[in-house]
Protein backbone atom coordinates (compact mmCIF):
# COMPACT_ATOMS: atom_id res chain seq x y z
CA UNK A 1 0.00 0.00 0.00
CA UNK A 2 1.29 3.45 -0.85
CA UNK A 3 1.05 6.66 1.17
CA UNK A 4 -1.40 7.96 -1.44
CA UNK A 5 -3.75 5.01 -0.94
CA UNK A 6 -3.46 5.47 2.82
CA UNK A 7 -4.44 9.13 2.55
CA UNK A 8 -7.64 8.09 0.78
CA UNK A 9 -8.48 5.87 3.78
CA UNK A 10 -8.72 9.02 5.88
CA UNK A 11 -12.36 8.89 4.72
CA UNK A 12 -12.79 6.44 7.58
CA UNK A 13 -11.75 9.22 9.95
CA UNK A 14 -13.97 11.80 8.31
CA UNK A 15 -17.13 9.69 8.71
CA UNK A 16 -17.03 9.66 12.54
CA UNK A 17 -16.03 13.35 12.54
CA UNK A 18 -19.13 14.29 10.50
CA UNK A 19 -21.36 12.12 12.67
CA UNK A 20 -19.90 13.60 15.82
CA UNK A 21 -20.36 17.15 14.54
CA UNK A 22 -23.98 16.66 13.39
CA UNK A 23 -25.09 14.74 16.45
CA UNK A 24 -23.02 16.91 18.83
CA UNK A 25 -21.28 13.87 20.29
CA UNK A 26 -18.24 15.97 21.21
CA UNK A 27 -15.83 13.33 19.92
CA UNK A 28 -14.11 15.50 17.30
CA UNK A 29 -11.13 16.62 19.34
CA UNK A 30 -10.31 13.15 20.64
CA UNK A 31 -10.80 11.59 17.21
CA UNK A 32 -8.37 14.04 15.61
CA UNK A 33 -5.83 13.58 18.39
CA UNK A 34 -6.15 9.79 18.17
CA UNK A 35 -5.68 9.89 14.40
CA UNK A 36 -2.62 12.11 14.50
CA UNK A 37 -1.07 10.17 17.34
CA UNK A 38 -1.57 6.82 15.65
CA UNK A 39 -0.09 8.10 12.39
CA UNK A 40 2.96 9.60 14.06
CA UNK A 41 3.55 6.77 16.52
CA UNK A 42 3.13 3.94 14.05
CA UNK A 43 5.19 5.59 11.31
CA UNK A 44 7.94 6.27 13.81
CA UNK A 45 7.83 2.65 14.94
CA UNK A 46 7.85 1.54 11.29
CA UNK A 47 11.00 3.48 10.53
CA UNK A 48 12.65 2.37 13.73
CA UNK A 49 11.79 -1.26 13.02
CA UNK A 50 13.16 -0.94 9.50
CA UNK A 51 16.37 0.38 10.95
CA UNK A 52 16.60 -2.32 13.63
CA UNK A 53 15.88 -5.12 11.16
CA UNK A 54 18.50 -3.80 8.73
CA UNK A 55 21.17 -3.36 11.39
CA UNK A 56 20.71 -6.91 12.79
CA UNK A 57 22.27 -5.77 16.05
CA UNK A 58 21.09 -7.22 19.38
CA UNK A 59 21.75 -3.89 21.14
CA UNK A 60 18.95 -2.24 19.17
CA UNK A 61 16.55 -5.08 19.96
CA UNK A 62 17.38 -4.66 23.63
CA UNK A 63 16.84 -0.90 23.40
CA UNK A 64 13.44 -1.45 21.80
CA UNK A 65 12.47 -3.84 24.61
CA UNK A 66 13.59 -1.36 27.28
CA UNK A 67 11.53 1.34 25.57
CA UNK A 68 8.45 -0.91 25.50
CA UNK A 69 8.80 -1.82 29.18
CA UNK A 70 9.35 1.82 30.09
CA UNK A 71 6.24 2.96 28.23
CA UNK A 72 4.13 0.12 29.65
CA UNK A 73 5.27 0.94 33.19
CA UNK A 74 4.56 4.63 32.73
CA UNK A 75 1.04 3.81 31.58
CA UNK A 76 0.16 1.29 34.27
CA UNK A 77 1.71 2.90 37.35
CA UNK A 78 -0.97 5.58 37.70
CA UNK A 79 -3.55 2.88 38.45
CA UNK A 80 -1.46 1.56 41.29
CA UNK A 81 -0.23 4.86 42.69
CA UNK A 82 -1.55 3.87 46.12
CA UNK A 83 0.73 0.84 46.27
CA UNK A 84 4.22 1.57 47.53
CA UNK A 85 6.99 0.99 44.98
CA UNK A 86 4.53 0.10 42.23
CA UNK A 87 6.91 1.33 39.48
CA UNK A 88 9.57 -1.24 40.30
CA UNK A 89 7.02 -3.97 40.85
CA UNK A 90 5.69 -3.31 37.34
CA UNK A 91 9.16 -3.18 35.79
CA UNK A 92 10.02 -6.46 37.53
CA UNK A 93 6.83 -8.10 36.32
CA UNK A 94 7.29 -6.97 32.70
CA UNK A 95 10.94 -8.06 32.63
CA UNK A 96 10.06 -11.41 34.15
CA UNK A 97 7.26 -12.08 31.69
CA UNK A 98 9.49 -11.06 28.76
CA UNK A 99 12.32 -13.34 29.87
CA UNK A 100 9.91 -16.20 30.57
CA UNK A 101 8.16 -16.04 27.19
CA UNK A 102 11.19 -15.30 25.02
CA UNK A 103 13.23 -17.81 27.01
CA UNK A 104 10.80 -20.57 26.08
CA UNK A 105 10.32 -19.41 22.47
CA UNK A 106 14.02 -18.99 21.72
CA UNK A 107 15.28 -21.71 24.06
CA UNK A 108 13.12 -24.40 22.47
CA UNK A 109 13.74 -23.04 18.96
CA UNK A 110 10.08 -22.23 18.46
CA UNK A 111 10.84 -18.87 16.88
CA UNK A 112 14.15 -17.66 15.40
CA UNK A 113 16.25 -15.17 17.37
CA UNK A 114 15.81 -12.32 14.93
CA UNK A 115 14.37 -8.84 15.38
CA UNK A 116 11.53 -9.73 13.00
CA UNK A 117 10.17 -12.23 15.56
CA UNK A 118 11.43 -10.94 18.90
CA UNK A 119 10.10 -7.40 18.61
CA UNK A 120 6.51 -7.96 17.45
CA UNK A 121 5.98 -10.88 19.83
CA UNK A 122 7.49 -8.92 22.74
CA UNK A 123 5.26 -6.01 21.83
CA UNK A 124 2.18 -8.20 22.09
CA UNK A 125 3.34 -9.81 25.32
CA UNK A 126 4.33 -6.58 27.08
CA UNK A 127 1.28 -4.75 25.74
CA UNK A 128 -1.04 -7.43 27.06
CA UNK A 129 0.84 -7.60 30.31
CA UNK A 130 0.33 -3.84 30.68
CA UNK A 131 -3.42 -4.11 30.10
CA UNK A 132 -3.60 -6.95 32.60
CA UNK A 133 -1.60 -4.94 35.12
CA UNK A 134 -4.01 -2.02 34.75
CA UNK A 135 -7.08 -4.28 35.09
CA UNK A 136 -5.57 -5.99 38.11
CA UNK A 137 -4.47 -2.82 39.93
CA UNK A 138 -7.80 -1.15 39.28
CA UNK A 139 -9.72 -4.05 40.72
CA UNK A 140 -7.31 -4.76 43.57
CA UNK A 141 -7.31 -1.21 44.97
CA UNK A 142 -11.11 -1.10 44.68
CA UNK A 143 -11.48 -4.48 46.41
CA UNK A 144 -9.28 -3.38 49.29
CA UNK A 145 -11.16 -0.14 49.80
CA UNK A 146 -14.58 -1.78 49.56
CA UNK A 147 -13.75 -4.75 51.74
CA UNK A 148 -11.56 -3.07 54.31
CA UNK A 149 -13.85 -4.19 57.15
CA UNK A 150 -13.49 -7.83 56.10
CA UNK A 151 -9.72 -7.54 56.02
CA UNK A 152 -9.72 -5.87 59.44
CA UNK A 153 -12.08 -8.53 60.79
CA UNK A 154 -9.64 -11.26 59.82
CA UNK A 155 -6.71 -9.32 61.28
CA UNK A 156 -8.65 -8.66 64.49
CA UNK A 157 -9.29 -12.41 64.87
CA UNK A 158 -5.57 -13.08 64.66
CA UNK A 159 -5.20 -13.64 60.92
CA UNK A 160 -2.02 -12.81 59.01
CA UNK A 161 -1.88 -10.07 56.34
CA UNK A 162 -1.94 -12.73 53.64
CA UNK A 163 -5.07 -14.30 55.12
CA UNK A 164 -6.67 -10.87 55.53
CA UNK A 165 -6.22 -9.95 51.89
CA UNK A 166 -6.50 -13.42 50.34
CA UNK A 167 -10.08 -13.15 49.13
CA UNK A 168 -9.55 -9.71 47.57
CA UNK A 169 -6.34 -10.91 45.93
CA UNK A 170 -7.96 -13.99 44.40
CA UNK A 171 -11.03 -12.03 43.24
CA UNK A 172 -8.80 -9.45 41.54
CA UNK A 173 -6.63 -12.06 39.85
CA UNK A 174 -9.74 -13.83 38.55
CA UNK A 175 -11.47 -10.64 37.44
CA UNK A 176 -8.44 -9.40 35.53
CA UNK A 177 -7.66 -12.67 33.75
CA UNK A 178 -11.22 -13.69 32.86
CA UNK A 179 -11.50 -11.33 29.82
CA UNK A 180 -8.39 -12.89 28.25
CA UNK A 181 -9.65 -16.41 28.77
CA UNK A 182 -13.22 -15.62 27.70
CA UNK A 183 -12.20 -13.76 24.54
CA UNK A 184 -10.14 -16.76 23.50
CA UNK A 185 -13.16 -19.03 23.68
CA UNK A 186 -14.90 -17.23 20.81
CA UNK A 187 -11.80 -16.30 18.85
CA UNK A 188 -12.15 -16.82 15.10
CA UNK A 189 -15.92 -17.21 15.26
CA UNK A 190 -16.70 -13.54 14.86
CA UNK A 191 -13.53 -11.60 14.64
CA UNK A 192 -10.25 -12.77 13.12
CA UNK A 193 -7.40 -11.81 15.37
CA UNK A 194 -5.45 -8.78 14.16
CA UNK A 195 -2.12 -10.44 13.70
CA UNK A 196 -3.61 -13.35 11.76
CA UNK A 197 -5.62 -11.02 9.53
CA UNK A 198 -2.48 -8.99 8.85
CA UNK A 199 -0.53 -12.06 7.83
CA UNK A 200 -3.30 -13.29 5.56
CA UNK A 201 -3.63 -9.87 3.89
CA UNK A 202 0.14 -9.77 3.44
CA UNK A 203 -0.18 -13.05 1.54
CA UNK A 204 0.74 -15.69 4.09
CA UNK A 205 -0.74 -19.18 4.00
CA UNK A 206 -3.88 -19.10 6.24
CA UNK A 207 -2.85 -22.29 8.08
CA UNK A 208 0.58 -20.81 8.82
CA UNK A 209 -1.15 -17.65 10.01
CA UNK A 210 -3.44 -19.71 12.27
CA UNK A 211 -0.53 -21.67 13.75
CA UNK A 212 1.21 -18.42 14.61
CA UNK A 213 -1.95 -16.97 16.05
CA UNK A 214 -2.38 -20.03 18.27
CA UNK A 215 1.16 -19.57 19.53
CA UNK A 216 0.30 -15.98 20.45
CA UNK A 217 -2.93 -17.03 22.15
CA UNK A 218 -1.08 -19.51 24.34
CA UNK A 219 1.56 -16.88 25.09
CA UNK A 220 -1.10 -14.41 26.14
CA UNK A 221 -2.66 -16.91 28.53
CA UNK A 222 0.65 -17.22 30.35
CA UNK A 223 1.12 -13.46 30.17
CA UNK A 224 -2.29 -12.75 31.69
CA UNK A 225 -2.11 -15.16 34.60
CA UNK A 226 1.56 -14.63 35.44
CA UNK A 227 1.18 -10.82 35.35
CA UNK A 228 -1.77 -10.77 37.75
CA UNK A 229 -0.37 -13.36 40.13
CA UNK A 230 3.09 -11.82 40.24
CA UNK A 231 1.86 -8.26 40.65
CA UNK A 232 -0.59 -9.40 43.33
CA UNK A 233 1.98 -11.23 45.40
CA UNK A 234 4.49 -8.38 45.02
CA UNK A 235 1.87 -5.77 46.01
CA UNK A 236 -0.03 -7.13 48.97
CA UNK A 237 2.81 -7.04 51.54
CA UNK A 238 3.23 -3.28 51.03
CA UNK A 239 -0.37 -2.75 52.16
CA UNK A 240 0.62 -3.71 55.71
CA UNK A 241 3.26 -2.50 58.15
CA UNK A 242 5.49 -4.62 60.35
CA UNK A 243 2.83 -4.63 63.11
CA UNK A 244 0.49 -6.37 60.61
CA UNK A 245 -1.72 -3.28 60.36
CA UNK A 246 -3.61 -2.51 57.18
CA UNK A 247 -2.43 0.85 55.86
CA UNK A 248 -4.98 3.33 54.62
CA UNK A 249 -4.90 3.42 50.82
CA UNK A 250 -6.92 6.61 50.50
CA UNK A 251 -4.60 8.57 52.75
CA UNK A 252 -1.62 7.47 50.80
CA UNK A 253 -3.38 8.24 47.55
CA UNK A 254 -4.00 11.85 48.49
CA UNK A 255 -0.45 12.50 49.61
CA UNK B 1 -11.82 1.65 90.23
CA UNK B 2 -10.93 -0.26 93.34
CA UNK B 3 -7.37 -0.70 94.57
CA UNK B 4 -7.88 -4.45 94.50
CA UNK B 5 -8.39 -4.43 90.75
CA UNK B 6 -5.56 -5.32 88.42
CA UNK B 7 -5.27 -3.54 85.08
CA UNK B 8 -6.13 -5.55 81.97
CA UNK B 9 -5.36 -2.59 79.70
CA UNK B 10 -3.49 0.56 80.70
CA UNK B 11 -3.00 3.75 78.70
CA UNK B 12 -0.13 6.06 79.52
CA UNK B 13 -0.23 9.49 77.82
CA UNK B 14 -1.53 7.98 74.59
CA UNK B 15 -2.16 10.25 71.62
CA UNK B 16 -3.25 9.19 68.18
CA UNK B 17 -3.48 11.19 64.97
CA UNK B 18 -4.63 10.02 61.55
CA UNK B 19 -4.26 11.93 58.32
CA UNK B 20 -3.41 15.14 60.19
CA UNK B 21 -6.39 14.91 62.57
CA UNK B 22 -5.73 14.60 66.27
CA UNK B 23 -8.11 11.83 67.35
CA UNK B 24 -6.92 10.88 70.85
CA UNK B 25 -5.26 13.39 73.13
CA UNK B 26 -2.98 12.34 75.94
CA UNK B 27 -5.14 9.54 77.34
CA UNK B 28 -4.05 8.11 80.68
CA UNK B 29 -6.24 5.53 82.37
CA UNK B 30 -6.88 1.85 82.81
CA UNK B 31 -9.46 -0.90 82.44
CA UNK B 32 -9.76 -3.34 85.37
CA UNK B 33 -9.30 -7.04 84.78
CA UNK B 34 -12.37 -9.28 84.80
CA UNK B 35 -14.78 -6.33 85.00
CA UNK B 36 -17.14 -4.64 82.58
CA UNK B 37 -16.15 -1.08 81.79
CA UNK B 38 -18.51 0.95 79.64
CA UNK B 39 -17.17 3.69 77.42
CA UNK B 40 -19.47 6.60 76.65
CA UNK B 41 -19.18 9.92 74.86
CA UNK B 42 -20.54 11.80 71.90
CA UNK B 43 -19.70 10.52 68.42
CA UNK B 44 -16.29 11.66 67.28
CA UNK B 45 -14.90 11.31 70.80
CA UNK B 46 -12.34 8.76 69.58
CA UNK B 47 -13.88 5.67 71.18
CA UNK B 48 -13.54 3.35 68.19
CA UNK B 49 -9.98 4.54 67.55
CA UNK B 50 -9.17 3.63 71.14
CA UNK B 51 -10.38 0.08 70.45
CA UNK B 52 -8.31 -0.29 67.33
CA UNK B 53 -5.28 0.66 69.44
CA UNK B 54 -6.09 -2.03 72.04
CA UNK B 55 -6.32 -4.66 69.31
CA UNK B 56 -3.21 -3.27 67.59
CA UNK B 57 -5.05 -2.63 64.34
CA UNK B 58 -3.38 0.77 64.64
CA UNK B 59 -0.55 2.11 66.78
CA UNK B 60 -0.47 5.28 68.89
CA UNK B 61 1.36 8.34 67.63
CA UNK B 62 2.86 8.76 71.11
CA UNK B 63 2.48 7.22 74.56
CA UNK B 64 2.40 3.62 75.77
CA UNK B 65 -0.29 0.97 75.97
CA UNK B 66 0.09 -1.98 78.32
CA UNK B 67 -1.86 -5.22 78.04
CA UNK B 68 -1.52 -6.91 81.43
CA UNK B 69 1.86 -5.64 82.55
CA UNK B 70 3.61 -5.86 79.20
CA UNK B 71 3.87 -3.16 76.56
CA UNK B 72 1.63 -3.83 73.59
CA UNK B 73 4.59 -3.79 71.18
CA UNK B 74 6.17 -6.72 73.01
CA UNK B 75 3.36 -9.01 71.86
CA UNK B 76 3.29 -10.69 68.51
CA UNK B 77 0.32 -9.01 66.73
CA UNK B 78 -1.34 -12.35 65.94
CA UNK B 79 -1.02 -13.57 69.53
CA UNK B 80 -2.26 -10.23 70.88
CA UNK B 81 -5.34 -10.14 68.64
CA UNK B 82 -6.35 -13.63 69.73
CA UNK B 83 -6.09 -12.47 73.32
CA UNK B 84 -7.96 -9.19 72.76
CA UNK B 85 -11.16 -9.96 70.84
CA UNK B 86 -13.30 -7.37 69.14
CA UNK B 87 -16.95 -7.22 68.05
CA UNK B 88 -18.14 -4.22 66.07
CA UNK B 89 -21.46 -2.55 65.42
CA UNK B 90 -21.65 -3.66 61.78
CA UNK B 91 -20.93 -7.32 62.74
CA UNK B 92 -19.09 -7.98 59.48
CA UNK B 93 -19.61 -11.53 58.21
CA UNK B 94 -17.51 -13.39 55.70
CA UNK B 95 -20.06 -14.86 53.26
CA UNK B 96 -21.58 -18.29 53.91
CA UNK B 97 -23.10 -20.05 56.87
CA UNK B 98 -22.97 -19.28 60.58
CA UNK B 99 -20.79 -22.38 60.97
CA UNK B 100 -18.32 -21.04 58.42
CA UNK B 101 -18.10 -17.76 60.32
CA UNK B 102 -17.63 -19.48 63.66
CA UNK B 103 -14.93 -21.70 62.17
CA UNK B 104 -12.99 -18.69 60.84
CA UNK B 105 -10.78 -17.92 63.88
CA UNK B 106 -9.51 -21.50 64.03
CA UNK B 107 -9.32 -21.82 60.26
CA UNK B 108 -6.87 -18.90 60.35
CA UNK B 109 -4.67 -21.08 62.56
CA UNK B 110 -5.06 -24.05 60.23
CA UNK B 111 -7.35 -25.84 62.70
CA UNK B 112 -10.90 -27.10 62.48
CA UNK B 113 -13.73 -26.09 64.78
CA UNK B 114 -15.40 -29.22 66.24
CA UNK B 115 -19.16 -29.23 65.61
CA UNK B 116 -19.82 -29.78 69.34
CA UNK B 117 -17.90 -26.60 70.18
CA UNK B 118 -19.85 -24.69 67.57
CA UNK B 119 -23.13 -26.00 68.99
CA UNK B 120 -22.06 -25.00 72.46
CA UNK B 121 -21.09 -21.52 71.26
CA UNK B 122 -24.38 -20.76 69.55
CA UNK B 123 -26.14 -21.86 72.73
CA UNK B 124 -23.96 -19.57 74.86
CA UNK B 125 -25.11 -16.60 72.76
CA UNK B 126 -28.74 -17.71 72.94
CA UNK B 127 -29.30 -19.21 69.50
CA UNK B 128 -30.15 -22.84 68.81
CA UNK B 129 -28.03 -25.32 66.85
CA UNK B 130 -30.20 -25.14 63.76
CA UNK B 131 -28.62 -21.72 63.15
CA UNK B 132 -25.27 -23.28 62.29
CA UNK B 133 -26.40 -24.11 58.77
CA UNK B 134 -28.18 -20.79 58.20
CA UNK B 135 -26.74 -18.35 55.69
CA UNK B 136 -25.53 -15.23 57.51
CA UNK B 137 -27.33 -13.04 54.95
CA UNK B 138 -30.66 -14.35 56.26
CA UNK B 139 -29.99 -13.32 59.85
CA UNK B 140 -31.54 -10.36 61.63
CA UNK B 141 -29.33 -7.63 63.08
CA UNK B 142 -29.54 -9.10 66.58
CA UNK B 143 -28.74 -12.61 65.35
CA UNK B 144 -25.75 -11.37 63.38
CA UNK B 145 -24.49 -9.56 66.43
CA UNK B 146 -24.78 -12.75 68.48
CA UNK B 147 -22.88 -14.72 65.83
CA UNK B 148 -20.23 -12.01 65.78
CA UNK B 149 -19.81 -12.28 69.57
CA UNK B 150 -19.76 -16.09 69.42
CA UNK B 151 -17.10 -15.92 66.70
CA UNK B 152 -14.93 -13.69 68.86
CA UNK B 153 -15.32 -16.16 71.75
CA UNK B 154 -13.77 -18.97 69.69
CA UNK B 155 -10.32 -17.53 70.42
CA UNK B 156 -11.17 -17.52 74.17
CA UNK B 157 -10.08 -13.88 74.51
CA UNK B 158 -9.07 -12.54 77.90
CA UNK B 159 -10.29 -9.10 76.90
CA UNK B 160 -13.36 -8.40 74.78
CA UNK B 161 -13.90 -5.06 73.05
CA UNK B 162 -17.53 -4.38 72.12
CA UNK B 163 -18.27 -1.41 69.89
CA UNK B 164 -21.92 -0.24 69.82
CA UNK B 165 -23.07 -3.82 69.46
CA UNK B 166 -26.67 -3.07 70.43
CA UNK B 167 -27.22 0.33 68.88
CA UNK B 168 -29.01 -1.00 65.80
CA UNK B 169 -31.20 -3.40 67.75
CA UNK B 170 -34.70 -3.30 69.18
CA UNK B 171 -35.29 -3.19 72.92
CA UNK B 172 -35.74 -6.97 73.33
CA UNK B 173 -32.59 -7.93 71.40
CA UNK B 174 -30.73 -5.21 73.28
CA UNK B 175 -31.71 -6.73 76.60
CA UNK B 176 -30.72 -10.18 75.27
CA UNK B 177 -27.24 -9.03 74.39
CA UNK B 178 -26.78 -7.16 77.68
CA UNK B 179 -27.65 -10.35 79.59
CA UNK B 180 -25.34 -12.32 77.34
CA UNK B 181 -22.36 -10.04 77.97
CA UNK B 182 -22.87 -10.16 81.73
CA UNK B 183 -23.19 -13.96 81.52
CA UNK B 184 -19.94 -14.31 79.53
CA UNK B 185 -18.19 -11.97 81.94
CA UNK B 186 -19.27 -14.08 84.89
CA UNK B 187 -18.71 -17.46 83.24
CA UNK B 188 -15.23 -16.84 81.76
CA UNK B 189 -14.03 -13.84 83.79
CA UNK B 190 -13.49 -11.99 80.51
CA UNK B 191 -12.56 -8.32 80.81
CA UNK B 192 -15.16 -6.36 78.85
CA UNK B 193 -14.82 -2.86 77.43
CA UNK B 194 -18.09 -1.77 75.93
CA UNK B 195 -18.65 1.33 73.82
CA UNK B 196 -22.27 2.42 73.98
CA UNK B 197 -24.16 5.62 73.35
CA UNK B 198 -26.96 4.37 75.60
CA UNK B 199 -26.26 5.85 79.03
CA UNK B 200 -28.86 3.70 80.75
CA UNK B 201 -27.08 0.65 79.40
CA UNK B 202 -23.68 2.02 80.40
CA UNK B 203 -24.98 2.51 83.91
CA UNK B 204 -26.83 -0.83 84.21
CA UNK B 205 -24.24 -3.13 82.72
CA UNK B 206 -20.96 -1.42 83.58
CA UNK B 207 -19.01 -1.89 86.79
CA UNK B 208 -16.96 1.08 85.69
CA UNK B 209 -17.36 3.83 83.12
CA UNK B 210 -15.07 6.03 81.05
CA UNK B 211 -16.46 9.28 79.68
CA UNK B 212 -14.66 10.51 76.56
CA UNK B 213 -15.12 13.77 74.65
CA UNK B 214 -13.15 15.28 71.78
CA UNK B 215 -10.43 12.67 72.06
CA UNK B 216 -9.92 13.22 75.78
CA UNK B 217 -10.72 11.07 78.79
CA UNK B 218 -12.89 13.39 80.88
CA UNK B 219 -13.78 11.12 83.74
CA UNK B 220 -13.32 7.49 84.80
CA UNK B 221 -14.67 5.61 87.76
CA UNK B 222 -17.58 3.56 89.02
CA UNK B 223 -20.56 3.78 86.71
CA UNK B 224 -22.40 5.96 89.22
CA UNK B 225 -20.21 8.86 88.03
CA UNK B 226 -22.74 9.20 85.26
CA UNK B 227 -25.28 10.33 87.86
CA UNK B 228 -23.06 12.05 90.35
CA UNK B 229 -20.28 13.60 88.32
CA UNK B 230 -19.21 17.01 89.54
CA UNK B 231 -17.76 17.86 86.17
CA UNK B 232 -19.93 20.23 84.24
CA UNK B 233 -19.11 18.73 80.81
CA UNK B 234 -20.15 15.28 81.99
CA UNK B 235 -23.35 16.64 83.54
CA UNK B 236 -24.20 18.47 80.34
CA UNK B 237 -23.50 15.36 78.25
CA UNK B 238 -25.63 13.16 80.52
CA UNK B 239 -28.46 15.69 80.55
CA UNK B 240 -28.33 16.09 76.77
CA UNK B 241 -28.57 12.34 76.37
CA UNK B 242 -31.40 11.92 78.83
CA UNK B 243 -33.54 14.75 77.55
Amino acid sequence: MSFLTLSITLIFVIIPLILSKTLKLGLEKDTVIATIRSIVQLLAVGFILQFVFDSENMIYILLMLILMIGAATQNARKKGAAIKGITWKLVGTFIFIEILTQGILLGLNITPATAQYIIPISGMVIGNSMVLAILFLNRFTAEIENHQDEAELILSLGGTPKQAIHKQLITSIQASTIPTIESQKTIGLVQLPGMMSGQIIAGADPIQAVLFQLLIIFLLLTTAVVTSVMLGFLSYPTLFNERMQLLDLRNRDSK
Amino acid sequence: MSVNDQAAVRFNKVSYANDGHQILKNITGWFPKGRITTLVGPSGAGKTSLFKLCNSLTSPTSGDIYIGDKKIESYDPVELRRMVGMALQNATMIGGTVMKNLALPLELQGKELPVETAEELVKVVGLDESFLERDTRDLSGGQRQKVSIARTLVNRPEILLLDEITSALDRVSQQDIEDLIVRINQKYGTTMIWITHNLQQAFNVGDYTWVMMDGELIEAGESSILEHSKKERVQRFVKGQVE
